[in-house]
């Protein structure tokens, strides 16, 4: 399954977002999205999962999601966004409770992503209980609990620190070593770009326009042999963003 | 290179150690402003307050018409429980408060869900809830008298309007306050309408409904009391009017006592709900 991005421009009031996207997440393929602040990057994942509509331009789906995907599109949010009146079990079996799958495959689904994520031990545990890492592993638990096509991941390390951030880095590199699923990754971290997408889509600042799009080679496994050459293509995306990225920062900052 | 680092870091800073003498501790000027629990105080001071006023009302500091003592009240309790009318007092004013909070709280929890949930009525009906809202509703009681009868009808109706309206407030107030994020997760996972209200909506609203059940406890009570004042033969409240008329104070602040002890027992039992159902906080 393929999504396709044609023309996105979008509007809040008088406030241009985003100019003229036009981009195509290939099946398998992890698309790093980064940009200066306020360049409309979590409005476009917004917009790639349906949850606003464009004002211009659609998004497409290419072919049929894989059998036994239960929500094509799932997006994994910077805020976790758990329940905190259910426990980690119970935010992931939220998920499937309306899809008609019988008690005891719903619990061997939960159980088998919460083992996936390393979580088991956990299942019974509050939010509150949890550290930020691990509130998001539970929140790629649910994701994987509905076999999704594509992840659209807005910034989901941002609200950790440096040293969570990177176990979390090596477990998705793993999980899509594993599951090669497709993926639109947005944030404004460089070295995550860069570490995830096999292409990176630099945006303007606002109004958000492809500025540049960089393919990277190297295989995600094989990306921590290759710190020297990763480092080339990060200062490379920042030369590419600086000069926005100083713009972009003053500027009032007056849309939400 | 690291271990030439620190020695620079060392050369640096490093000044010769000051004498003995000149040692002295940091200051502590933390602490102080952290609420801690103390126990047995606050039953402490419930007893010396109550002592300090017997031994008033014994010496006659405290003379009695102002104010009976604490025995010459606990008396009249015991008198009134030995009559059997404690019971029939508890049981009118408890009939009327259960009654008139239930439907109140029950009818303001859906009418509050429905505002919180559609636009259409929201600016329809929220202004009549905040035009009706101020009102104290005792004084609608002769109306209610007229619509309802004078029996029980009018004072579980004064009731029922005077919780009504807060829990309208609160319950709205908290359906908005439920985080959007939640329920854009929701959206994005497909999940259908009544499931996101059953599952997120409502469990996000419950701690503001709870606190709001608070606030519309004590304001039950309030209307009962002035309502079974207005006409009633039974009840905490026609129980502490006559007592006033007839100038037998031990016999009010027993009354008061009760009035008191109903309100705790009440908030207790909200204490409890809210252990019970929001567990997942803290």
């Amino acid at each position: 399954m393929e999504l396709i991005l044609d023309n996105i421009s979008h509007d809040y009031g008088e406030t241009q977002v985003l100019r003229d996207v036009s981009l195509t997440i290939g099946a398998g393929e992890i698309v790093s999205i980064i940009g200066p602040s306020g360049c409309g990057k979590s409005t476009l994942l917004r917009l790639v999962g349906g949850l606003e509509r464009p004002g211009a331009g659609q998004v497409l789906i290419a072919g049929a999601p894989p059998a036994g995907s239960l929500n094509p599109l799932t997006y994994i949010f910077q805020d976790f966004a758990l329940l905190p009146w259910r426990t980690v079990a119970g935010n992931v079996s939220l998920v499937l409770e309306d899809r008609g799958i019988a008690r005891e495959e719903r619990r061997a689904i939960v159980d088998d992503v919460l083992a996936r994520t390393r979580l088991s031990d956990f299942r019974d545990a509050w939010p509150r209980q949890l550290s930020g890492g691990m509130k998001q592993r539970v929140a790629i638990a649910r994701a994987l609990s509905v076999h999704p096509a594509v992840m659209l991941m807005d910034e989901p390390l941002s609200a950790l620190d440096a040293q969570t951030r990177e176990l979390l880095l090596d477990d998705l590199v793993e999980l899509w070593l594993r599951e090669r699923f497709s993926a639109c990754y947005v944030t404004h971290n460089l070295a995550e770009a860069v570490r995830l997408g096999h292409r990176i889509v630099v945006l303007s600042r606002r109004p958000g326009r492809v500025r540049e799009i960089v393919a990277i080679d190297i295989p995600l496994a094989e990306r921590p042999e290759h710190g020297a050459e990763l480092d080339r293509l990060q200062r490379q995306v920042w030369l590419a963003m600086r000069e926005e990225a100083r713009q972009a920062d003053r500027e009032l900052a007056d849309v939400h | 290179m690291s271990t030439e680092a620190v020695e620079i870091g060392v050369r640096e800073t490093a000044a010769a150690p000051p004498p003995e003498a000149a040692l002295r501790p940091v200051p502590f000027r933390g602490g102080g402003f952290h609420a801690r629990p103390v126990r047995v105080l606050g039953p402490v001071v419930f007893v010396v307050l109550t002592g300090l006023w017997e031994l008033g009302s014994r010496t006659g500091i405290i003379s009695a018409v102002a104010l009976p003592a604490p025995s010459q009240a606990l008396d009249a309790l015991l008198d009134l429980a030995r009559t059997g009318m404690l019971w029939k007092h508890l049981d009118a004013s408890l009939y009327r408060l259960v009654l008139g909070w239930t439907f109140g709280t029950l009818l303001g929890v859906a009418a509050g869900l429905t505002i919180g949930l559609f636009s259409l009525v929201r600016a329809g009906l929220l202004p009549v809830v905040s035009a009706l809202f101020p009102i104290p509703k005792i004084a609608l009681l002769p109306l209610f008298v007229i619509w309802f009868g004078i029996g029980e009808g009018a004072k579980v109706a004064t009731i029922l309007f005077g919780t009504f309206f807060p829990t309208v407030i609160a319950t709205y107030g908290g359906v908005d306050g439920v985080d959007r994020n939640l329920i854009r997760m929701a959206q994005s996972f497909g999940l259908p309408w009544l499931s996101i209200v059953r599952k997120i909506i409502i469990p996000g609203a419950l701690p503001a409904i709870l606190s709001g059940f608070r606030i519309s406890a004590s304001i039950a009570i309030v209307l009962l009391v002035a309502a079974e004042m207005i006409g009633a033969q039974y009840g905490i409240g026609a129980y502490i009017l006559t007592a006033g008329a007839l100038f037998a104070t031990d016999q009010l602040i027993a009354g008061v006592a009760l009035l008191s002890a109903l309100g705790l027992a009440v908030s207790w039992l909200i204490g409890r709900a809210e252990r019970h159902f929001l567990k997942w906080r803290t």
